[in-house]
Formats: structure tokens, sequence, C-alpha cells
């Protein structure tokens, strides 16, 4: 017997990226946001969704891939974290997948830097990888690269 | 189900006797004062026979059985076979401790507890022997019979015995309900009370406050929208949707207030023992019990009002031998006074002491380099009283054990000031000290005033504004000058440091003034106040104030000390909240004091014959030790129930992280057998590059400045040496050799992290 599990699958620079509908709060459209001055880059700024203020990472510079065109609108995948919703800034929705558990792999050896981390599996789907994002890390930015960090002296 | 309701009826329980044990100690003071009267020891017995019965019908049998030894003494007082004498009001409030002790376990562990209360319980035992010469039945309740002379009423001059202690709470407000005339009268009175009041779970409440807070942003939409139209209808409803809305805003906020009696009652006690234990005579006085506040900020000045409190009995009010050498009769009044004044509350604590010496807070600001010998010869009384604010300072002589708990006034200042309050001390010498607090109603929603700086809007709360400069090209190119390539504007005579918004936060401005103080546009300088301090701030436009609604940041964003939360503006953008205090600090303004407490803070331990500012306190019996108060990133309580295990190690939720913890003890050869930890447990916290460990002290005892000289080396572990420290031999902590010791990876991982959260 094998599982299965749905993924909210989008792309981010070409990749595939999937994570687990469960901790999919929504999928909403470029919003208007508010920049965060002194905050790392990779904080894109802040949404109001319906009442609540939501933080939006850009997941292209949080995996430490290439900017984004300003042109490009983003779209808004809302997750599920300890600390409440959280944006994550992605190029374009995928669909919901449903996918079986016998092609999942941990993350090969050679995966390096941020996506090692990030990274906490990948499906070997018939036509291309999907990578499956460690949603807690991600929106976890401690320690995270190119801070612009207050420093209490 | 069964348990759920089990649970349900120890919360009640916990609730009632809390509660009624507060009650029980108030009434308690009453009788020892002899002001007390039937009705007074009826309701003291009433309290603890409602505590036992309760208690025994859900099965907890411990509390049941302790208080009904009590219930027995209070029983034979009240049918009047026994006389009461102070040597029971001292064991009856030890009993309330007990009971207290026993309930508060309860709550956090849900057990009883395995404290023996057994020599306590002898003790009232003994008391209930009816001495057949004293038993008086003509008198219904034979308050004092044995007392030889009469205790003075509060308007009576004192006895003339020093050692002598006592305390009078004279209760101006709620003084009628207190001379019950007829018992019937006030039964009737509880009885309504509890008709028209019901108890609503706080969580109810405050889901009740969010909600009303999206409509408050909902109303300023349409407010904002309809200003617009011209449909009449259509103004009309908006109209009446603006002032539904704000008394509906009032009216919740009015049930998550609550009169700050509450927090008071549990004063008298502990005035009254501390003066005993300080064999000082304090009245105390209080004002405006009935004071309305939001819970939310009744929680946050509990513990400030109390170390206030603490301190003016402590250092203010002088001992009687001194206070009759003074001319002054010798109860010394402490006088609690809280109003509502300007949409703040007022809070005063005033004591009739011997004041604030202003040489002497001056001769130790200069001692501890907080000011030089010029500065403190041109501050004004005013401003070296405020001295007593800063971090490290403290002018009573001898460190006691009731006021020495490990923080000082700077500590109470910050708490209020995160509360967006304001603390000020007035002081005469040989009269007494004032202190002032004024804090707001209430947190969530608070007027502000919206400012736009670089295309983004920014709201900067009302409480640290001051007042708006508006001044044309012009004119500012003559008003802002500069002093070493800083920007000074002066401010009718007094230089006031300029901070712009848009170099701060790197913003690229709509106007060019950010970058040269003599651009062609308006300036715009909102004058702020932070920390006693005040500095301008250069914005681009001046938009309006405004109601807002306090939302937190994402943990993401918890490191940015400049922004105290966002808020959701009319049109349904998100502006942030500037913290006042975060950006001065950033922008430099004011940054002088906190560089000194922060400064210095991997300085070794080994640099001796330097002042050192050290945290002392206990491990095990009594190992007196100390660490550089430079290490200590925070002081912490944590209750026990909230210490987790990961793997063989304590840990403790802490800000978001998981803080391992370190028993100093099990380091140390020679503490002993590792005590039991109290409770709450005492934690230093210590951060290196980002990560955090606590180290689980005793007792923390004081923080001391002290010119330290190791007089012996280590031959010990987790030592790295002994000094004397106020006259007493101290061992200094290695707090780095602990740490490595109990994970030797900490430092390693420490540099490899890059650049991590402070």
């Amino acid at each position: 017997m094998t599982h299965s599990k749905q993924f909210c699958t989008f792309f981010v620079n070409g990749l595939f990226f999937g994570v687990e509908v469960l901790k999919v709060q929504e999928v909403i459209r470029y919003q208007g946001m508010t920049r965060v001055p002194l905050a790392p880059t990779m904080i894109q700024g802040l949404i109001n969704l319906r009442g609540q203020i939501v933080t939006a990472i850009d997941l292209r510079r949080r995996l430490e891939l290439a900017p984004r065109e300003t042109d490009e609108l983003p779209m808004n995948v809302v997750v599920r974290s300890d600390d409440g919703a959280v944006s994550l800034l992605v190029d374009e929705i995928g669909d919901v997948v449903e996918i079986q558990d016998d092609i999942y792999e941990r993350p090969p050896e050679t995966l390096k830097g941020v996506a090692r981390e990030l990274v906490q599996g990948v499906y070997k789907l018939k036509e291309r990888l999907l990578l499956i994002l460690d949603t807690e890390k991600t929106v976890n930015l401690t320690g995270a690269g190119n801070r612009v960090q207050e420093q209490k002296q | 189900m069964n348990d759920q309701l089990q649970q349900q009826l120890i919360k009640d329980l916990l609730i009632e006797s809390l509660e009624g044990l507060d009650t029980f100690d108030r009434e308690m003071l009453a009788l020892e004062k002899g002001e007390g009267n039937a009705e007074t020891l009826n309701n003291v017995f009433r309290i603890i026979h409602t505590l036992k019965g309760s208690s025994g019908c859900i099965g907890l049998n411990k509390i049941e059985s302790v208080a009904h030894v009590g219930e027995s003494l209070l029983s034979l007082i009240r049918d009047g076979k026994l006389a009461f004498s102070p040597a029971m009001t001292s064991a009856l409030f030890l009993y309330s401790d007990a009971l207290k002790e026993m309930l508060h376990c309860l709550e956090q562990t849900g057990q009883q507890g395995a404290v023996d209360y057994s020599a306590l319980l002898q003790k009232l035992q003994e008391l209930q022997v009816v001495k057949p010469a004293e038993s008086k039945p003509a008198a219904a309740f034979g308050l004092f019979e044995e007392e030889p002379a009469p205790v003075p009423q509060s308007t009576s001059p004192a006895v003339p015995d020093p050692a002598r202690t006592s305390i009078t709470v004279v209760d101006t407000v709620a003084a009628p309900e207190k001379v019950a005339t007829d018992k019937d009268a006030t039964a009737r009175q509880a009885t309504s009370v509890s008709d028209s009041a019901i108890r609503v779970d706080v969580v109810q409440l405050d889901k009740l406050m969010n909600l009303v807070g999206e409509l408050v942003l909902a109303r300023n939409q349409i407010v904002q929208f309809t200003s617009q139209s011209q449909e009449p209808t259509l103004l009309n409803a908006a109209q009446r949707i603006n002032t539904i809305t704000t008394e509906l805003q009032e009216s919740v906020m009015k049930t998550r207030m609550q009169p700050i009696g509450n927090v008071w009652a549990k004063f008298p006690r502990v005035v009254h023992d501390m003066a005993q234990d300080l064999g000082k005579q304090v009245q105390l006085v209080m004002e405006g019990k009935q004071t309305e506040l939001d819970r939310t900020i009744i929680e946050a000045i509990k513990d400030p009002l109390m170390h206030l409190i603490r301190n003016a009995i402590d250092h203010g009010i002088e001992t009687a031998v001194e206070r009759r050498a003074a001319g002054k009769p010798e109860e010394g009044i402490l006088t609690l006074r809280a109003f509502h004044e300007g949409g703040q509350v007022n809070i005063e604590i005033l004591d009739d002491g011997h004041g604030i010496n202003v040489a002497k807070v001056k001769e130790k600001a200069i001692q501890r380099s907080l000011a030089t010998p010029d500065q403190a010869a041109r501050m004004s009384d005013r401003e070296a009283f405020n001295l007593i604010f800063l971090p490290g300072f403290s002018t009573a002589e001898k460190v006691t054990n009731v006021s020495g708990r490990g923080v000082g006034m700077d500590v109470v200042k910050t708490n209020i000031e995160k509360i967006g309050g304001s603390v000020d001390v007035l002081s005469e010498a040989g009269k007494g000290t004032t202190l002032k607090i004024k804090i707001p109603l209430t947190l969530a929603i608070i007027p502000a005033l919206i400012v736009t700086s670089g295309a983004e809007r920014f709201a900067i709360p009302q409480v640290s504004l001051l007042e708006l400069v508006r001044m044309e090209a012009e004119q500012a190119r003559k008003g802002i000058e500069m002093l070493y390539g800083a920007p000074i504007y002066r401010l009718r005579g007094q230089l006031l440091p300029l901070a712009y918004l848009n170099r701060e936060f790197k913003l690229e401005s709509s106007a060019d003034t950010a970058n040269t103080p003599a651009g062609d546009s308006v300036v715009n300088i909102v004058v702020l106040q932070a920390d006693g301090r005040q500095f301008g701030l250069v914005v681009d436009e001046i938009n309006d104030t405004e109601e807002i609604v306090v939302k937190p940041l994402g943990k993401q964003l918890k490191g940015i000390t400049c922004f105290a939360g966002a808020t959701i503006m009319g049109d349904g953008r998100v502006a942030l909240i500037l913290d006042v205090m975060g950006l001065a600090q950033h922008a430099n303004v004011i940054a002088e004091v906190h560089d000194r407490s922060l400064a210095g803070k991997t300085k070794a331990v080994e640099r001796a014959d330097e002042r050192q500012t050290l945290l002392l306190f206990n491990v095990g019996q009594n190992a007196r030790m100390a660490i550089p108060l430079s290490m200590v990133a925070r002081l912490e309580e944590f209750p026990r129930t909230q210490i987790e295990r990961s793997g063989n190690q304590e840990v403790v939720q802490y800000r978001g992280q998981i803080l391992p913890l370190i028993p100093i003890a099990s380091y140390l050869p020679n503490a002993g057998a590792a005590p039991a930890l109290s409770d709450p447990v005492q934690v230093v916290v210590y951060s290196e590059a980002g990560r955090s460990v606590g180290l689980v002290v005793g007792k923390i005892n004081d923080i001391v400045q002290e010119a330290l000289t190791v007089k012996r080396d280590a031959s010990r572990d987790g030592i790295l040496g002994s000094a004397v420290v106020q006259n007493k031999v101290t061992d200094l902590l290695d707090v780095i050799g602990i740490i490595r010791a109990a994970d030797p990876t900490f430092y390693g991982e420490a540099n490899k992290a890059t650049k991590a959260n402070p």
C-alpha cells in the first residue's frame, strides 16, 4: 500500500516547488505592499490580509536565486507557520497535485547551500522534479544570509 | 467529560479562593488594627469555610484538612469563646500563605503540592486551647482583650515604642462599605452584586476587542470613502456607523476595565510585612481604588508598583526614631493615589520620608561615572532626581533584602515606558518623595500621528509626541545648523538633535530635503521624546492624527527595534508604527545612556582593579557568586511548569526560540547536592552570536558596582577566582567554562552561524 499526499505547487525562477496542501492557508494575487525599512532584503513587505498583517518573503531572494524582473508581479502563497500566517512570493502558481509516496527521495547530496537547508525532499515526477519546501525553515530567517541586522552594539 | 468538569471546578475554586484569601488578608489587618467588628470576623470565617467546603467537594483533601484547622480557630474566635490576639494574626497570615501556596501549586501542576504544613497546623491547634480566664462570653467578639495597651487609631499619636509596628489601611473610597452597621444590609448588598455580574473568560473579551478593532478600521475606510460622496442616505448611514462604532469601542473597552484596587489589594499585606521586617511604622492610604484600567495594563504595572512601594518603605520612610528626631509623627504615611486625567491614568506614590538627597545622588552619579562633576554641578534638582532611573544606580547605603531584588528603578522605568507610560519623580528634602506615573487607558487602540517619508506612511504614537515644527525653506536653511556633521535645530534656545527619517530608513525621498538641510522645500520636524530626552525627526509630510489599532509584526521582523508594530490605514494599506525609543537609538540621537549599559559585553572578568558592575546571586545553600553584568543579556523567571525536556537537556521556550537551561550548581564542585529548584526558576540569560543559554541560579540578590580585585586564583572548576564584594568573599563564576562544559559546541557553532539574530 502506498500513501499519497497533496501538494500545492508553484514556480520560482523556473524551478518547480511544492508545499504540503495542509500548510497552505490560501493563494492570492499580487497585493500592494508596505516596505519595511531596515529589514532583510528577502522581506518584500507587509500585506493586509483581511485585517491581519502578514509578512511577505520573496522566495527568489530566500532561495538565493536571480531577482525577479520588475514588471513581473509575484503571487502570494500564504502558509501557516508557528508564528501565524506568512506569505511566500512566487512567480507562478501550479496545480494542486496528488503524488504517491514511492517516488519520494531525500534531496540529493549534491544540493548545496540554502536549498539543502530548505528543500526537505524531492518527488521524481515524469516530466520534472518537484522540490518540497520545508515551510517552517523557510519562514524562519534567523541566521539566514544577507541580513541587514541591527546589532545591539 | 468528567475530567473536564473537574478542571472547570478547580478553575472556579482557584478564582474564588485566591480572591477570597486576598480579602482574608485585608480583613485580618483590620482586625489586628482593632478596626474589625463582628461582620469582619464573620466574613473571614465565611471565606475559609467556603474554601474548605469547595475543596472538600472536589476531593482536594490536603487543602481541605489544612483549611479545617484554621476554620476551627476562627470559629472559636467568632463565637466569642476565644479572644483574638496578635499572636494569632501572624499564625493566620502564615496559614493564608500556606493555602495560597497550595492553590498556586494546584494551578500550575494540578497537584496540591508536597509541602508539609504540620508545624503550622500544630501552632494553630495550640492557639485553640481556650484559657478560661480570658474567655468572656459577654463580648460577642473580644478583640485585643489580652493586649495591655490599646492599639492606636490612625488619628491618635503612635505608641512610644519604636519596635512596635503598626499599620492602618485607610480606605477613603470603600470606607462606607466597611462600616457594617447592619448585617442584613451588607448581606443584601452582596447578593445584588452577584446577581448583576457574571464572570466572562478573558479570551472572549480579547476576541471581542479584536473584532472591534477590525470594525474601527472598516469604519475609517467607509468614512474616508463617503467623504467624496454626495448621496445623502449613504452619508447618513456612514455617519451612524461612525458614532455607533465609537460607542461600541468604548463599551467593549469598558468590559476589559478593572479597578486598580484589584492590584492594590495585595499591597496592605506587603506593606505590613515589610514594615514589620524593617521595624518601621507605616500607614498605607489608598485613594481612588475605583479608577479603572485595561486589564493588560493592570498586569503590566503590577510589578513596577510593587517595586516602587518596596522602595518607598525601604529607602523613603525613616524608622520611628529618626522620624521623632526630625519632628515628624512616628508613623510614616505612604499614599497610593490613582485618578483619570486627560485620557490617561495617573498613579502617584507619595511617602512622607526623608526625600531624595540631591547631593548624594549627584555624588553617586559621579562616582559611577554616570555624569561628570561638571554636568552634575549644572544639573537642576529635577534632572538629578531622574538620575535614579539610570541603570546601575542605587543610593541606599545598604542593600537590604527587601528592595535589592536585582532589578532597579531603571527596570521600573523601562517597564512603564514599554506600555507607553512615563514616570516622574519629585522630592523635597525632609518632606518626602512623590513618584508620578502616567499610563494610557489601553494598549490596543492608540492615537497616533501619521507622517509620510519617502512615499511610505508611518504612525508615531502620540504619547511620544511633543510638538510639530514647520519651516519654510528659507527659514530652514538658517535654522538648521551642522555640528560636526550632525544636524541641530535651535528650539526656543535649546539644542535639538535632528534625525532624517529618509536617511535613517534609506528611503528615497520625494523632495530633496533629506540630503541637505538647505533643501528647497518645507522642512517638517516632529519633536519627540524618548527616555526623557528630546529629538527632532524630519519627515517629508505630516498628515493627520488617527486612532490606530496596534498589530504585532511577525517574528521575521522582531529584530528591528525601530518598529513597535503595524497598523492598517483607512485605505487598507499597512503602515508601520515607529518605536520612538528604538528609532532614537538607531539614529544615535540619544544613545549615550544606553551605550553605557551595554558596552563591553564580552570584556573579560580578569581585568582587575577596575569598577565593574556585578550581578550577585546564590547557588545552593550559601555559595555567594557573581558575574559581570555585561555578560548578562537578561534576567528571567520561568515557572517550573514551563520547563520542558529535549533529550537530556532541560529547555524553555523563550522569545520564539528554545533556550537550553544549565543548572550552575551541577557544574560546581562542593556546591553540595543540587538543591531543589525554586519555583519560579531564576535564570540568567547569556547570549553570544545569536545563541542563548539560561544559567539556572538559586536566587538573584543584587546588582552592585565594585572595584574588583581578584584575591585568590581558582583551583576549582567553574570558578575564575574570588574577590571581596560588599565586604563578603564572593566567587566569580566562569561562565564561558561552564557553558563549554555543558555544551562543547556552543562557541564553535556560534562562530559558524553567519549573522544571527541578536
